[in-house]
């Protein structure tokens, strides 16, 4: 198999009562890849890493992960993804040492104490070891959502605007761990971002929403082009006001 | 299986283990119970009463088993919502039943230690011994816990589908209960339509039974195999309530939006 899919998505649809948050989606992602999920503001990011994650059951459609249905085999799942988001939080009133003993507990770790020690290295915690999360800066609590993220090793990380509400050099530095990492564990990861420089260091391939449907798919770079834009944030910008993308093909035709 | 049960109980524990303030919160209440509670009897005896007037501690004391057994359960989950760990717990591959299991070790341990420190004032200041009841204090002790949970179930549902809009429901629902469970007087003061509602809740059984105990000293088993029999029955139905509200709650994709309500 010269490409392995881990994540097959296909017809997905998710409405909240009369809110269709995501339109029959279909998508997949290899092992291996940086995929990013990009849309203006209530395009159905979010809800669409949610429907990944079995947190919230989908109107319709099925999704695979590692070739298994997600509704039947969901803890197996589990075992093997992650997910950091600035949404969630770890209990603030632990310690940093605490939160992630319970967490590499409640993965079964085999060795915490040592996976703990080797994680909290890489993302430079081990000096916060025994600080009360409550009291930890936005900086520092989005390297210890990471680190809880990492626990488990997963094939799969699912990482929700990882980087807002940070200042631009911390920015910088989550991304380069991420990219270590991703580079060093081969781990795909799934990722959605508002910053598009960010977005084109970062992913291999993105897939366009807007109003809960596909409306563009394939590197950073071919978006570009296909959008006419100078750069991704105008391909951004285009997309997000048409909702769609004019093919290449089609402009040069009405051109 | 055992392990995650051991890292969710453990989260409690470092919560406990650090918070004097969450320490005091588990005996605040209890004590002060304890104190009116006690204080009243003290002057009704005083008031040449007859001496059943003592049951007043003992109802005291076990209705407190079952609010505390309740709310441990309710408020371990609602603590994650209030804090947005829920979604760090629900994609760890840990089951439902693993969560139920470990928060009511926690809400054990917590009943437990309430009990121990209740027995011991209300034997220190009122002379009251909860250990006159012998071995009878198992069966109430277990049914009242079982009960509590079961409503403990009903209400982390309520939670965790409503959130903050249900926190006046989570405290207010065991208050429900109280006046037909018989807590602090026999069934037979209540109207006859009551009496039928009040054997209705595996609570009253004990409540009842306590007061044999004390008067009597002896114990009708069978009565008590109807009150575990009944707790079946509400357990299954409090975990069916929990598993729709969850339910309802994925569908609804609340689950990393539940502390915004
Ligand atoms: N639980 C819910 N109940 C009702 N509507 C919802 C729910 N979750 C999301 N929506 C709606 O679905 C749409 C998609 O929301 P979603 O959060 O997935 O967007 P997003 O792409 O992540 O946006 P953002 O960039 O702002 O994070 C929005 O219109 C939102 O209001
Ligand atoms: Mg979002």
């Amino acid at each position: 198999m010269a490409d392995e899919w881990v994540i097959e998505v296909d017809g997905l649809t998710k409405r909240f009562g009369n809110v269709t948050a995501v339109e029959d989606l279909s998508f997949s992602i290899r092992r291996g890849e940086v995929f990013g999920l990009l849309g203006p503001n209530g395009a159905g990011k979010t809800t669409t890493i949610q429907l990944m994650l079995g947190l919230t059951t989908p109107t319709a459609g099925t999704i695979r992960v590692f070739g298994l249905d997600l509704q039947r085999h969901r803890r197996a799942i589990l075992r093997r993804v992650n997910l950091a988001a600035t949404y969630v939080s770890l209990p603030t009133n632990l310690t940093v040492w605490e939160n992630l003993n319970v967490f590499a507990r409640l993965y079964g770790i085999r060795k915490p104490r040592a996976k703990i020690e080797e994680l909290m290295e890489l993302l430079d915690l081990a000096h916060l070891a025994w600080r009360v999360t409550g009291t930890l800066s936005s900086g520092q609590i989005t390297r210890l959502n990471l680190c809880k993220a990492l626990l488990n090793d997963p094939e799969v990380l699912f990482l929700d605007e990882p980087t807002a509400s940070l200042d631009p050099e911390v920015a910088a530095r989550v991304r380069d761990i991420l990219r270590q990492i991703q580079q060093t564990r081969g781990i795909t990861m799934v990722f959605t971002s508002h910053n598009m420089r960010e977005v084109e260091l970062m992913c291999d391939r993105v897939l366009f929403l807007a109003r809960g449907r596909a409306v563009a798919q394939g590197t950073p770079a071919e978006i570009q082009i296909r959008a006419r834009a100078r750069s991704l944030e105008d391909a951004f910008i285009v997309i997000a006001r048409d909702g769609r993308l004019h093919d290449v093909a089609e402009v040069t035709e009405a051109d | 299986m055992g392990l995650r049960i051991y890292a969710l109980v453990l989260r409690h524990l470092y919560l406990y283990r650090r918070s004097v303030t969450r320490i005091g919160d588990i005996f605040f209440w209890p004590v002060m119970n304890l104190l009116v509670w006690g204080f009243v009897t003290d002057y009704l005896q005083r008031m040449a009463l007859p001496q059943t007037v003592v049951f007043l501690i003992g109802g005291m004391i076990f209705w407190d088993l079952l609010y505390r057994s309740q709310q441990a359960i309710t408020l371990s989950l609602s603590e994650e919502i209030w804090v947005r760990n829920i979604m760090n717990v629900f994609i760890a591959p840990v089951s439902i039943l693993e969560i139920m299991i470990a928060t009511c070790i926690v809400g054990v341990l917590k009943a437990l230690a309430v009990m121990v420190v209740l027995g011991v004032l209300a034997y220190g200041l009122y002379a009251f011994n909860v250990l006159a009841m012998g071995w009878a204090l198992v069966p109430f002790f277990s049914i009242l816990l079982l009960f509590g949970w079961a409503v403990g179930m009903f209400t982390t549902g309520l939670a965790l589908r409503f959130g903050h809009a249900a926190e006046a429901l989570i405290w207010g629902i065991p208050f429900l209960i109280q006046p037909f469970s018989a807590v602090f007087y026999p069934v037979e003061v209540l109207p006859r339509w009551l009496q039928t509602v009040a054997y209705l809740m595996p609570s009253t059984y004990v409540f009842e039974g306590m007061r044999t105990v004390l008067q009597a000293g002896r114990l009708d088993l069978e009565i008590l195999a109807i009150a575990v029999g009944m707790n079946g029955l509400y357990l299954i139905g409090g975990a069916a309530f929990f598993g729709w509200m969850l339910h309802r709650v994925r569908e609804k994709g609340l689950l990393s939006r539940l502390y915004l309500e």
